[in-house]
């Protein structure tokens, strides 16, 4: 299982490396959605208080969006999602390497979005740096693993692109609650060590429970 | 069918009830808004579980039938979901001054709603095949109503606790539960009607199928 997903994983790296369409779309679509939050809420060089959490968040939500969208949209031109399921393999083990390449993509717009939104809104996102990856890297987890699920069962849907961001953000609600709350804890002058555990206790379980529950319907799901 | 008109009569005579409930002390009239609210806000809860139990049988069997219930307490779920969250401000504006207040309830409610909402958009708009989508979304949107919950509540709550229906004075409690059984009935009423319209339009289609095969 771990091979396969490696496996899977490492063909999405290699068609991503050589073409790089994804990556450079879902980046600069990041940073465009950062900018326009700063011209909308900058003001005298300062954001809103706490709104550098709510930002960084939306834009790795839309950018999540785009990358997800994306990806699968390579896998049905060429009917290779097909090929993919047809292919000896279990479907768990599908389902966790496309859901591998999604995080190494989403962890690479981070790395890119964290600096900019802390230099953008003078926000204090990098005193923490330990507790700030452990709420992106969970957050992040929790988003790609339902937007994963969600972009391969709508990959034969009528109308897809419009319906997977309908679906992924209510769904996803409790993400973006836990991970701005979270990240805004970072940026108080005191850190609040109960407050960012609780939050961060929260995005584990819900990584856990989703992460779990995507296994068993994608395997429920993709069968014709 | 007995159970249409009774219920269609309930329904009729409810506003009289109401009206016969005593005041409460500090919102006055605006308070009876609650015996609509609460009881919508329940049926909304129960469709929405009957959605998501239902969705989780299909997903295991497969069995088209249990797809049809999912669907049609799907749109009950939207239905009473839009009488609570429309109710709710009305009777929040008198009692805590704002219309919207995000706390544990109306968030979890709201959310639950939408989620609801986004169910029957990838039922109509999803094409064929998107049965066992939706399922998977009811799934997923019923897993995520705790979440929503617990963070939420973690800020801060002021929605009154389920706890101060016992203890209501007779008066008022007779009105509320009269509503309750009025809507608990309606539920099943229309959840019984909408799977029949289902049942039939799967049996038109599958004649039609039979005919072109001939």
């Amino acid at each position: 299982m771990i091979r396969v997903a490696w496996l899977i994983l490492r063909k999405d790296l290699t068609v991503e490396v050589r073409s790089k369409e994804i990556v450079y779309t879902t980046l600069f679509f990041a940073v465009s959605c950062v900018l326009v939050f700063a011209f909308a809420l900058v003001r005298e060089g300062r954001g809103p208080e706490d709104g550098a959490a709510g930002i960084l968040w939306i834009a790795v939500m839309f950018a999540g969006n785009l990358a997800l969208g994306r990806t699968f949209e390579r896998e049905r031109q060429s009917e290779t999602l097909r090929a993919l399921l047809l292919a000896p393999a279990s479907r768990p083990a599908v389902y966790v390497g496309k859901l591998l390449g999604i995080l190494v993509l989403l962890f690479g717009a981070e790395l890119l979005l964290v600096p900019l939104v802390a230099l953008l809104f003078q926000a204090r996102l990098l005193s923490h740096p330990f507790w700030l990856t452990a709420i992106m890297t969970t957050g992040t987890v929790g988003f790609a693993a339902v937007g994963t699920l969600f972009a391969a069962m709508l990959v034969r849907a009528r109308s897809r692109d419009v319906l997977l961001p309908v679906l992924l953000y209510p769904i996803t609600v409790p993400v973006i609650i836990a991970g701005v709350r979270g990240t805004a804890t970072l940026l108080q002058p005191e850190l609040d060590a109960g407050i960012i555990r609780f939050w961060f206790a929260l995005l584990v379980t819900f990584d856990v429970v989703f992460v779990t529950l995507a296994l068993w319907t994608f395997e429920a799901v993709m069968t014709d | 069918m007995a159970v249409a008109v009774v219920c269609g009569a309930m329904l009729a005579i409810s506003p009289l009830v109401i009206a016969s409930a005593d005041y409460e002390s500090t919102m006055g009239l605006v308070q009876k808004i609650f015996y609509y609210h609460m009881p919508s806000a329940w049926i909304f809860l129960t469709a929405s579980i009957v959605c998501g139990v239902a969705s989780i049988r299909y997903l295991m069997t497969g069995d088209p039938r249990h797809d049809r219930t999912a669907l049609a307490a799907g749109e009950l779920v939207v239905v009473f979901g839009l009488l609570t969250l429309v109710t709710g401000p009305l009777w929040a504006r008198k009692a805590w001054g704002t219309f919207w207040i995000w706390d544990a309830r109306t968030t979890s409610s709201l959310v639950s709603w939408m989620i609801a909402c986004a169910y029957l958009i990838l039922r109509r708009y999803g094409g064929p095949g998107s049965e066992k989508l939706a399922a998977a979304l009811a799934l997923f949107g019923m897993a995520n109503v705790p979440f929503i919950y617990i963070s939420v509540n973690y800020w801060r709550t002021i929605h009154p606790a389920t706890s101060v229906v016992p203890k209501l004075p007779f008066t008022m409690g007779f009105p509320l539960w009269f509503c309750v059984i009025t809507f608990a009935l309606l539920f099943i009423v229309l959840l019984k009607l909408r799977v029949r319209v289902e049942e039939q339009q799967a049996r038109v289609d599958a004649l039609y199928l039979s005919l072109d095969e001939r």
